[in-house]
C-alpha cells in the first residue's frame, strides 16, 4: 500500500478523480494545464473544476450584467477556460464551473462561439435556477430588516443533482452560477458512481472532498507555509489538488505530480476545517456533513486518505445571499520612515484623529500602523494604542485610515484630510494614496427547498 | 511558576470566515500535545485574547481524531469581509492572534 505509484492503473478500479484547478476568482490562470495532463493520466471518469465565487463576487457580476445583457459570469472565467477547454474536450474530461455567476447562458454562448471559431463543438449546459433577483423584493422569505431598494442580488445555494443530470446528459461542460463550492464535486462523484441524492453517508464522502478541494491549493501548500515550523517545497509552482474517490466511499487527496507544494496531514487537517463552525453539521445543499470522527493516514507522499466521514440527511432549507447596495469603503495612508519613525507616525494618527473627529464626526474611521500594529486591530483603537505605547523604533512605518459608511462625501471629506497631511502633517511624510468604491454588502436568507428548482438549459 | 511557551512553537492553524463569524482551527504538531491542549487552551482564553474585538460569543469543537479544536468566533471580524474597516477584511491573520498566546508548556 505504501509508496504507491501515482497513478497506479491496477489499483485505480473504481476510482473517480477530480481535480480543481481553480479555488477562487483570483487564482493562477494557467494552473489547470498541468492539472489536465495529471487528470490524462488518471485510469477512471475523470473531471476537472473551477471555483470561482465569493459572497461579494456574485453582486459585483449581477452588476456588470445590468450594464451590458452579454456580461456578468465571472470576469476570469475565459482566462481559466481558455488553456485547457480544447485538450478535456478531446480527453473526454468534463469541466464544471460556478464561474457563470450572475449570468452562465452569457458565458455559454461566449464559450460555443469560441470554440466554433476552432472547429469544437461541445455540449454546454447551463445550471440556472438559483438566481431569485427578480422575486426577491416581495417575497415572503427575505428578512424583515432587509432593504429591498438595495438589492442587486439574490442567489440561492444549490446542490449536486442538476450537475449530475447534465453530465448524465453528455455535457461536456457544465456552467453554473450559485452553485454550492462543493456540489460540483458531489454532482461529478454521483455521475462517476452512481450515488443516489440521499446516500447521505456517499454524498458526505464527495462533500468532503469537494470541501476539501474547492480552495484550491489551499489543501497542496498554499496559505499554509510558515518557514519556521512548516516549510514548503517550490511554493511558486503549487500543484493543483486532486481527489480520487472509490465507489466504495475511500477518499485520497493528492496533488499534481512534480509540482511544488505538498500534501500532508497538516494541510489537509488546516483545509478540512476551513470556514467550518460546527463540525458535527457542516450544512450544504446536498447532506449534513459530519467531520467530527475523521482521521487521516498517509499513504505516502503527498497522499492522505481521510476516513470516518459521516452524514444526515440534508438541511429542510437552502442558505441565499443577498447582495445590497448603500455602503462605500475608502482607504488611504502615508507613510514615515528613518530616525523617529514612530514618535512622527504617532503625531500623525493624533492630529488625524483631531481633524476627523472635527470634520467628519458622523463617521468610524478605523486606524492602522503598518509597522506597529495594523491586523489585529479593532474600531476603538484600543489594540493599536497599546502596541504604539510599547513599540520599539521602527524603521519604515506607515499610518493607514479605512472608513465604510452610507455618505460618500463624507469619506472623501476624510480621506482628503491624510493628503493633507503632506503639507500639515509631521516632517517627512511620504507615499499617500487614496482610494474610494463601493463596497457591496451581502445578508444571509434561508428559504424552503422546495422554493427553488433548478433546471438545465442547453447550449 | 511554570515555564510559557509560545503557542506558535508547539502548534498550527489556520484562520476563515463567514459574514461576520470568525473561526480558528489550532492543531498540535505532536499528538501527544493533544490533551494538553484541550485542557489549556479554553474557550475563555481565547475569549480574552480576542477581548478587543468584542466577539458576541466563543464556541469550541474537539476534534481528537484530528488533534485539533475549531474555534468559533463571533462577531469578531468588525462587521465582515463586506462591511469592516479594516485591512484584513477576512480576518486572515487572525490564526497568528491566537497562535502570539503564551501558555504553560506541556512538559510542566
Amino acid at each position: 500500500m505504501l509508496d504507491s505509484p501515482f497513478p497506479s492503473p491496477s489499483t485505480a478500479a473504481g476510482r473517480a478523480y477530480i481535480g480543481c484547478g481553480a479555488g477562487f476568482a483570483g487564482d493562477r490562470p494557467r494552473a489547470a494545464v498541468a492539472l489536465v495532463e495529471a487528470l490524462a493520466a488518471c485510469d477512471g471518469p475523470r473531471y476537472l473544476f473551477f471555483e470561482l465565487l465569493a459572497e461579494r463576487t456574485l453582486a459585483e457580476a449581477q452588476l456588470r450584467r445590468l450594464s451590458d445583457p452579454e456580461r456578468g459570469y465571472a470576469s476570469q472565467l475565459f482566462a481559466f477556460l481558455e488553456p485547457v477547454v480544447a485538450r478535456c474536450l478531446a480527453l473526454g474530461i468534463p469541466i464544471i464551473t460556478n464561474g457563470g455567476a450572475a449570468n452562465p447562458t452569457a458565458a455559454a454562448r461566449r464559450l460555443r462561439d469560441q470554440l466554433s471559431a476552432l472547429g469544437l463543438t461541445a455540449r454546454i449546459a447551463c445550471v440556472l435556477g438559483d438566481d431569485l433577483v427578480g422575486e426577491a423584493a416581495d417575497a415572503d422569505w427575505l428578512p424583515a430588516d432587509c432593504p429591498s431598494d438595495e438589492i442587486v442580488s439574490c442567489n440561492v445555494y444549490i446542490g449536486a443533482e442538476a450537475v449530475a443530470q447534465a453530465l448524465a446528459e453528455g455535457a461536456d461542460i457544465v456552467i453554473g452560477g450559485r452553485l454550492a463550492d462543493p456540489s460540483m464535486v458531489v454532482g461529478a462523484l454521483r455521475h462517476a458512481h452512481g450515488w443516489a441524492g440521499d446516500d447521505w453517508a456517499k454524498l458526505a464522502v464527495a462533500t468532503a472532498a469537494g470541501h476539501l478541494l474547492e480552495c484550491g491549493t489551499q489543501v497542496s501548500g498554499g496559505y499554509f507555509a510558515d518557514p519556521a515550523h512548516k516549510p514548503v517545497v517550490d511554493p511558486a509552482h503549487l500543484g493543483c489538488p486532486i481527489a480520487e474517490v472509490g465507489s466504495d466511499g475511500s477518499l485520497v487527496i493528492t496533488k499534481v505530480p512534480g509540482s511544488g507544494g505538498g500534501v500532508s496531514e497538516r494541510t489537509v487537517k488546516e483545509q478540512l476545517l476551513y470556514e467550518v463552525h460546527d463540525p458535527a453539521a457542516y450544512l450544504t445543499p446536498d447532506v449534513t456533513l459530519d467531520l467530527s470522527g475523521v482521521h487521516l493516514e498517509r499513504l505516502g507522499p503527498d497522499r492522505i486518505a481521510v476516513h470516518g466521514i459521516t452524514g444526515h440527511p440534508a438541511p429542510a432549507t437552502l442558505k441565499g445571499n443577498l447582495g445590497l447596495r448603500g455602503l462605500w469603503f475608502g482607504e488611504a495612508g502615508i507613510s514615515y520612515a528613518g530616525p523617529g519613525a514612530v514618535a512622527r507616525v504617532r503625531l500623525a494618527l493624533e492630529i488625524l484623529r483631531q481633524r476627523l473627529a472635527e470634520e467628519t464626526p458622523a463617521l468610524h474611521p478605523h486606524f492602522d500602523v503598518i509597522g506597529v500594529a495594523s491586523l489585529f486591530n479593532d474600531g476603538d483603537g484600543t489594540w493599536l494604542d497599546q502596541a504604539l505605547a510599547a513599540a520599539p523604533e521602527v524603521a519604515d512605518v506607515r499610518l493607514r485610515v479605512g472608513i465604510v459608511d452610507r455618505d460618500r462625501e463624507a469619506i472623501e471629506r476624510a480621506l482628503q484630510e491624510v493628503e493633507a497631511l503632506y503639507l500639515n502633517g509631521p516632517a517627512g511624510g511620504g507615499g499617500v494614496r487614496r482610494q474610494l468604491g463601493e463596497s457591496l454588502r451581502t445578508q444571509a436568507f434561508f428559504i424552503p427547498r422546495t422554493r427553488v428548482i433548478p433546471y438545465l438549459t442547453w447550449h | 511558576m511554570h515555564p510559557k511557551i509560545l503557542l506558535a512553537d508547539v502548534a498550527h492553524a489556520r484562520a476563515g470566515d463567514k459574514g461576520n463569524t470568525l473561526n480558528v482551527a489550532v492543531f498540535v504538531f505532536e499528538p501527544a500535545h493533544y490533551a494538553w491542549l484541550e485542557r489549556t487552551l479554553t474557550e475563555a482564553i481565547v475569549a480574552e485574547r480576542f477581548a478587543h474585538r468584542r466577539p458576541h460569543k466563543v464556541t469550541r469543537h474537539c476534534l481528537p481524531g484530528l488533534h485539533g479544536i475549531n474555534f468559533v468566533i463571533d462577531g469578531a471580524l468588525e462587521g465582515g469581509v463586506n462591511q469592516s474597516a479594516t485591512l484584513d477584511r477576512h480576518g486572515k491573520s487572525l490564526s497568528y492572534l491566537l497562535l502570539g498566546l503564551r501558555l504553560p508548556s506541556p512538559a510542566a
